[in-house]
């Protein structure tokens, strides 16, 4: 059997009860989090706003959501670099990939009609 | 030969293999769903005119299947952690709960897609059904990717946590990643598909 003496991985030998206790509380927090703001999600889509209006408010309590998953339940908030390098690198990759329809439509930038 | 990494961090990167490998799957999956989300906002800012999603599809069941999978990802995790307690029984009973939340999931999308075929409404129809169809379609192939090696985990492979836990608990918090990352994606598509 391999050493479970190393950081992060070996986390049961390391993690006391009590810190496992108060991740849980954590998670519990996130979780009516999350509830809350499906509801506001679905409340607002009734509020009959403007459609760049009800973009931004849909897509900024997506991110919000989003984020709490990715941060708390996705162990982001206190993870190693190599993961967050590799994630920049996606970030960057991702936003290039959602602004090329942007950058193609119409009189864009690459393309003049 | 064994598998290197998979209890112990290696020096370098400070993590185990299993860890750096799921969040390179995890970049793919990403690009590829970003991909999908591209099309969408080109073939929609490039429409005449586009239905708001609630004409078409229905709300309340997504909001149900929005509260369902948020609640499997709080069993999920609550999985891991009663391994990290040492408890496997608890851990069963959650990560149980998760794969019956995830069917529960699958079962509403089937009425779902049901009553859109019975009104004649295919990914032939229009560009936003096609569209809807597509996203909803890789989702729900994803949910139940993560179910089955879920399942794998609740039967078959949790014979491991006898012989090395840490690395049972190690393979539980990947698959989580994966199904949060599952989750996080139907947060994104549930107001881009159904609310705007």
């Amino acid at each position: 059997m391999e050493s479970m003496t190393s950081d992060h991985a070996a986390d049961i030998g390391d993690h006391d009860a009590a810190d496992i206790d108060r991740h849980v509380r954590v998670y519990i927090t996130v979780f009516v989090a999350l509830m809350a703001l499906t509801i506001v999600t679905v409340a607002v889509s009734y509020l009959d706003l403007s459609p760049a209006m009800a973009i931004t408010v849909a897509l900024f309590v997506a991110t919000v959501k989003g984020s709490l998953v990715a941060c708390y339940f996705m162990h982001l908030i206190s993870e190693k670099k190599l993961i967050y390098a590799v994630l920049v690198i996606t970030a960057i990759k991702f936003v290039a990939l959602l602004a090329l329809p942007a950058l193609t439509h119409g009189n864009g930038l690459w393309i003049h009609e | 030969m064994d598998i290197p990494y998979t209890v112990e961090a290696r020096r370098d990167t400070g993590l185990t293999n299993g860890k750096i490998g799921i969040w390179l799957f995890l970049a793919s999956e990403v690009m590829l769903f970003g991909a999908l989300f591209a099309s969408y906002i080109l073939i929609r800012t490039g429409a005449h005119s586009w239905p708001k999603g609630d004409t078409i599809l229905n709300v309340p069941m997504a909001t149900f299947n929005t509260i369902v999978l948020i609640t499997s990802s709080i069993t999920m995790v609550m999985a891991w952690a009663s391994l990290m307690r040492r408890r496997f029984g608890t851990f069963r009973i959650y990560m149980g709960a998760t794969i019956l939340l995830g069917f529960v999931f699958l079962v509403v999308k089937y009425f779902e897609y049901s009553a859109k075929f019975h009104h004649g409404l295919y990914p032939s129809s229009n560009n936003f059904l096609a569209l809807y169809f597509t996203l909803t379609g890789l989702h729900m192939l994803h949910v139940a990717g993560g179910m089955a090696v879920n399942a794998y985990l609740w039967g078959a492979g949790s014979k491991l946590w006898k012989t090395n836990p840490v690395w049972f608990t190690n393979r539980v918090e990947n698959s989580g990643l994966f199904w949060h990352f599952v989750d996080l994606v139907w947060i994104f598509l549930f107001p881009t598909l159904y609310l705007l």
